[in-house]
């Protein structure tokens, strides 16, 4: 099936539409504005703008479920932005399937974090200002998704980002945090820019922003332009997506607080890459080439988010290495092409139910431990923690693609895809994403193991507080409860009947492939895989206690702390390369531009002072220079006369 | 030969018949000038300084009023062909006067320093004598100030209407003569004043002497000084022309001069730093007015024929270009604000002569529509001047300024907005003047000068935008200059004048329309 894009005008309840951004917008405002006087029910506002805000997408999914397949396309006009002859810039809706499934996720998961962070924020004095970021969040994310052209998609893309620095650096009194915030910012600025200049090529190109010029005018036009405009969109998926090479910011952004790790960084920003070249997907239809490297960095990012989760003992830290390279699964599949994309959003949707499981499950075990996130002191947490012990249990079989999880139907069809992409590159691609699956069943394991298995090392806080793991309260438990079950049934519903796949095709197109390899060989194939790096985290964490304070590794497991030297690289390279170039720039502008400048001002305030000396102040020289011009007027008149 | 046969056929004397009525405005502002010297003789010691400045504003309102009632009537040359009542004439008259009027606010203003004015108790007292601190003690004020100056506005109103040279020869001394006296009569300071004011009046006299000179030989040339009867000669030559472009070249210095064009604008800085502030912004404006009307006259009724025109357009255009050279170039280095605002000045006629020189009717509004928004925008500077004050009167020097933006918020940001609108911002009357003329120019086919011109408005946006830097970004100085609040009449001045910079800016249709209306009407 081939995807077209032509949207008809949302009317009735589908003009509901902007009221899903407008309440979490409207909370952002009210929270900010209303400043300390919101303090007391500012936290409940937050929630019920989250939740007003995910009914609504509930009522919208619903009634484009009740429409046949090719007529779940609405355009929403709101206002011209820009009406200039020449240059039209819209604020515009576009509600489909795909930006849909986008809204309940994003919804969704996002209500159950804001009540989880009612308890969780509960001592912090700026909850208020927690909940204005994370509405202003939700709202952003939603601009970016609802987007019905690429420059309201660029505005929301910003708009995320923003919160992103702002909740990264919410506890900004840790220096710490700090910098991550910035570098968070700094590192997504280089993606920003790509994804910015392929909007200014798309205006060239095709004369507009809007998504249907665009999209349906991608199959003719020229493919080079198309393969610019999809490189310098993966460019900007790899910054907010956390992809190779501008993967560094995700780790530190772990310095966020909790909830937010678990809602921007795992389950919904993080993602927006993937929908963005999902949403392109004509643009990349075209480009072989742009989808080649994208299948690339997806496959180098998912073994290295893998490799740095495996050497970590910082729990969130290692959830994130985990992210990073379930993220990566998702690029791989988008670059597959039709064969890919709807397995792509379908690992989004699951991921982001056990992967922001896995996380409130991690703030849940930090929140009993004294906020200490250091796995190697935890250990026999399950007998303390029950129920976040059996939902993060739920989450682990559904991230390392055990049956019938979630996460088994949805990455197993990113393994089955890359393989029947066909040829060589499907083999290495192939391999790659069995591979990582082999990596993540290792740390994934070793992760549960260190924290809920084995004795207990704990250890006291700086202040000598003994930890006391306690469960957390039932607001807390909630939302870990309705992911955990998210993440057991989601993969199954999505691939009943194909439910999905028929759901998501006419947006973006579906294909089979044909494998190389018999696919129920590799179903079994995988599940080995699976139970091979289970066996051997094992053999290393259940049957051994890990130690305390962390032995000093092999060679590989140093590099792996060290993120793989990505910040040492980007250090060597950009940060110095940076201040070269930045010296040099310094240099050329302090010689040349401000030369020049410099020369053109010194030589007119030299004239200006030399031209000073004629204006004496003696009316004997006045009289003599008005003289001598009156003869130059004399002399030039009859001399023009001729 | 030509004298000769003048003289033969008015053998018998006729009496001249003179339209009174169209002359009403110059009229009234002579008479109410006239009347102040009344007031001078008779009127007491105590109420002299109310009832000038009454009489001076109530003059120059009905002078206005007369404006008013002959806007509209047939454009005609009156008083025998020595005056031209046109569209042209109406215009800068009304200006003159609507300027003069905001200067007399400022000039009367006593508030700011001790309840005295800005003129010395008694002009004739010698600097530092015991003459001077007696009078000061009494309290006495010069008041003679306002009927000279009201003979300057009549001479002001008359000199762009005059038709012919001698009546514009009597219009040029008319609005000079009282002003060299003015210059000289400042409080504080007053050698430099009086130096101003002495070398004022001795470069005054020898462009004078040029101007005559100048019109004796176009007299020898057409045989008459009235312009019509030069441009007829002009455009049917029955002699040589070295006489004609000698005397053009001599007549033009003189009005050069007073438009303050390079190289005969050397006297201006020095003028217009010594002479009392109030003084310098009505001299800066309204005199400006009056000298390019009469610039405008000579050049497009006397010799508005092609044939001059090719001659004398290139060397006027070279005028405007070194003009804008050094107003732009000199006023970089200058630390005192008036003579800072002196170049400005001069760079400003730069920017003017460009208009002049184009000689199109669209190139004439945009000097009419120039003319009052730069005269309203410098009146305003140089209001705001007067209130920054230290002990021996206004604190010129730019360094004292620091911090100003901080201390009195209110007054630097109405300098703010006249040094802004200088620079040619737009949104500000300035610009819009700028771009009227520049246009004008370059229809006209001279974009040369419109490169020069833009090049300078560069330039001198820095010594524009450095003042503002110093008053809104420096530090305040620990003891810098006191803040003097003016009466309520200088604070309608300086609104009015922010108010028409800033609307004319946003707004400028109305007088643009004004001015393209009265452009295309010159009688000749």
């Amino acid at each position: 099936m081939t995807p077209s894009y032509a949207p008809v005008a949302a009317t009735g309840t589908f003009a509901l539409t902007a009221w899903v951004i407008l309440l979490p917008l409207a909370g952002a405002a009210i929270l900010l504005i209303g400043g300390r006087r919101t303090n007391r029910w500012g936290h409940l506002l937050g929630c019920a703008a989250a939740i007003g805000s995910f009914v609504l997408g509930a009522v919208l999914f619903f009634a484009l479920l009740a429409k046949p397949g090719a007529q779940r396309s609405y355009d929403q006009h709101v206002y011209t932005w820009i009406p200039v002859p020449g240059f039209t810039a819209d604020v515009g809706f576009h509600l489909d399937q795909l930006s849909i499934v986008f809204v309940l996720l994003i919804t969704g998961v996002g209500s159950l974090i804001h009540i989880y962070s009612v308890a969780y924020m509960e001592h912090d004095e700026n909850r208020r200002k927690f909940f204005c970021y994370l509405n202003l969040f939700l709202a952003a994310m939603l601009v970016l998704v609802l987007a019905d052209n690429y420059l309201l998609l660029y505005a929301g893309w910003e708009g995320v980002g923003l919160a992103s620095y702002l909740l990264i650096g919410f506890w900004q009194h840790k220096p710490s945090a700090a910098v991550a915030a910035k570098k968070a910012f700094i590192v997504n600025r280089v993606g920003d820019v790509g994804l910015s200049i392929a909007v200014m090529l798309m205006y060239t190109t095709f004369g507009s922003f809007a998504f249907g010029p665009v999209l349906n005018g991608a199959s003719s036009a020229k493919v080079g332009t198309m393969t610019a405009i999809g490189l310098l969109l993966l460019l900007g998926a790899c910054g907010k997506s956390a992809q190779f090479p501008l993967q560094s910011w995700l780790l530190d952004a772990m310095e966020g607080p909790t909830p937010v790790s678990a809602l921007i960084h795992a389950a919904t920003m993080v993602t927006a890459g993937v929908y963005l070249i999902v949403r392109s997907n004509a643009i990349f239809d075209v480009s072989p080439n742009a989808r080649l490297v994208v299948t690339i960095i997806g496959a180098i990012t998912l073994m290295f988010g893998a490799i740095i989760g495996c050497a970590k003992d910082d729990i969130k830290k290692a959830l994130a290495g985990s992210t990073m390279s379930q993220i990566g699964y998702m690029i791989l599949a988008a670059g597959l092409g039709p064969i890919g994309y709807v397995f792509a959003i379908m690992h989004l949707i699951t991921h982001g139910f056990f992967k922001a499981g896995l996380f409130l499950g991690a703030g849940s075990v930090m929140h009993g431990m004294n906020d200490d996130v250091n796995m190697r002191h935890y250990g026999a947490l399950r007998k303390f923690m029950p129920w976040t012990y059996v939902t993060f249990g739920l989450g682990y079989l559904a991230i390392i693609g055990v049956p019938p999880f979630s996460g088994y139907w949805s990455k197993d069809k990113i393994i089955e895809a890359a393989f029947a992409q066909g040829g060589t590159s499907g083999w290495i691609l192939g391999c790659a994403a069995l591979l990582g699956a082999l990596v993540t069943a290792f740390y994934m394991t070793r992760v549960v193991l260190m924290t809920f298995f084995g004795q207990k090392r704990w250890v006291p806080d700086a202040e000598g507080h003994e930890p006391h793991p306690h469960e957390s309260p039932w607001i807390m438990v909630v939302p870990m409860v309705v992911l955990a079950v998210g993440s057991v049934a989601a993969g199954f519903l999505f691939s009943y009947h194909n439910a999905f796949v028929n759901w998501l095709s006419p947006v973006t197109g579906f294909s089979e492939g044909h494998s190389p390899i018999n696919t129920a060989v590799l179903q079994v194939v995988t599940l080995v895989v699976v139970a091979l790096g289970i066996g051997y985290a094992y053999l290393g964490y259940g049957l051994q206690q890990a130690p305390s304070t962390p032995p000093l590794g092999s060679f590989a497991t140093r590099a792996a702390r060290q993120d793989l030297y990505g910040d040492a690289f980007n250090e060597l390279v950009f940060m110095r390369g940076g201040q070269y170039l930045t010296r040099v720039l310094v240099y050329f502008d302090m010689k040349g531009v401000d030369g020049v400048v410099n020369g053109v001002s010194a030589g007119l305030g030299g004239s200006s002072g030399r031209l000073r000396k004629l204006q004496s102040g003696f009316v004997r020289s006045y009289a003599l220079s008005m003289f001598g011009g009156a003869t130059l007027l004399i002399v030039a008149l009859l001399l023009v006369r001729g | 030969m030509s004298i000769l046969a003048a003289s033969s056929t008015t053998a018998t004397f006729v009496a001249p018949h003179v339209e009174f009525g169209k002359l009403s405005p110059m009229l009234i502002a002579f008479g109410t000038a006239t009347l102040g010297i009344l007031v001078e003789a008779f009127a007491p010691r105590k109420q002299r300084y109310g009832i000038q400045v009454g009489l001076a504003l109530v003059g120059i309102a009905a002078s206005f009023a007369a404006v008013l009632a002959l806007a509209g009537t047939t454009a005609s040359v009156v008083a025998q062909g020595s005056v031209a009542v046109d569209g042209t004439t109406l215009f800068l008259q009304g200006t003159i006067l609507v300027i003069s009027f905001v200067a007399f606010l400022v000039i009367a203003e006593r508030k700011t320093d001790q309840n005295q004015d800005a003129f010395a108790a008694q002009g004739a007292s010698v600097p530092g004598s015991a003459a001077e601190r007696e009078t000061t003690r009494r309290g006495w004020q010069t008041t003679e100030v306002y009927p000279l100056l009201m003979f300057s506005v009549g001479g002001m109103l008359l000199f762009p209407a005059a038709n012919d040279l001698l009546t514009m020869f009597v219009a040029l001394e008319a609005l000079s003569l009282p002003l060299y006296l003015v210059c000289g009569l400042a409080r504080h300071r007053r050698l430099l004043s009086q130096e101003a004011a002495l070398k004022y009046f001795l470069l005054g006299a020898f462009s004078s002497a040029f101007f005559l000179y100048g019109a004796a030989m176009l007299y020898g040339y057409a045989g008459s000084v009235n312009l019509a009867v030069i441009a007829q000669h002009v455009a049917h030559p029955t002699a040589g022309s070295t006489l004609l472009y000698t005397g053009v070249a001599l007549l033009g210095m003189g009005l050069l001069f007073k438009v303050g064009a390079a190289p005969f604008h050397m006297w201006t800085p020095d003028v217009y730093q010594g002479a009392p502030t109030p003084v310098t912004g009505f001299m800066a404006a309204a005199t400006k007015i009056a000298a390019f009307g009469a610039l405008v006259r000579v050049l497009d009724v006397g010799l508005g024929v092609n044939s001059a025109e090719n001659v004398w357009r290139p060397v006027m255009q070279a005028v405007a270009i070194i003009t804008m050279i050094v107003g732009g170039v000199l006023a970089l280095t200058q630390r005192d604000i008036k003579r800072m605002l002196a170049y400005s000045a001069i760079l400003n006629a730069g920017y003017l002569l460009i208009g002049v020189t184009s000689t199109t009717a669209q190139a004439r509004a945009a000097v009419l529509f120039y003319l009052p928004v730069y005269g309203v925008a410098i009146i305003g500077a140089f209001a705001v001047v007067t209130l920054v004050r230290d002990a021996g009167g206004e604190a010129t020097d730019l360094s004292r300024w620091a911090g100003l933006g901080r201390r009195a918020p209110i007054p630097a940001a109405l300098l703010a907005v006249f040094l802004l609108a200088f620079a040619g911002i737009p949104f500000t009357s300035i610009f819009i003047g700028k771009f009227a003329i520049f246009q004008a120019a370059l229809a006209a086919g001279s974009p040369d000068l419109v490169i020069v011109a833009v090049l300078a408005s560069a330039l001198a946006a820095f010594f524009y935008l450095r003042v503002v830097v110093v008053m809104f970004f420096s530090d305040p100085l620990p003891q810098g200059p006191t803040i003097a609040h003016p009466s309520i009449a200088v604070k309608t001045a300086l609104a009015v004048a922010a108010f028409a910079t800033v609307a004319l800016g946003v707004a400028p249709s109305l007088l643009l329309h004004l001015a393209n209306n009265s452009a295309g009407i010159l009688a000749k």
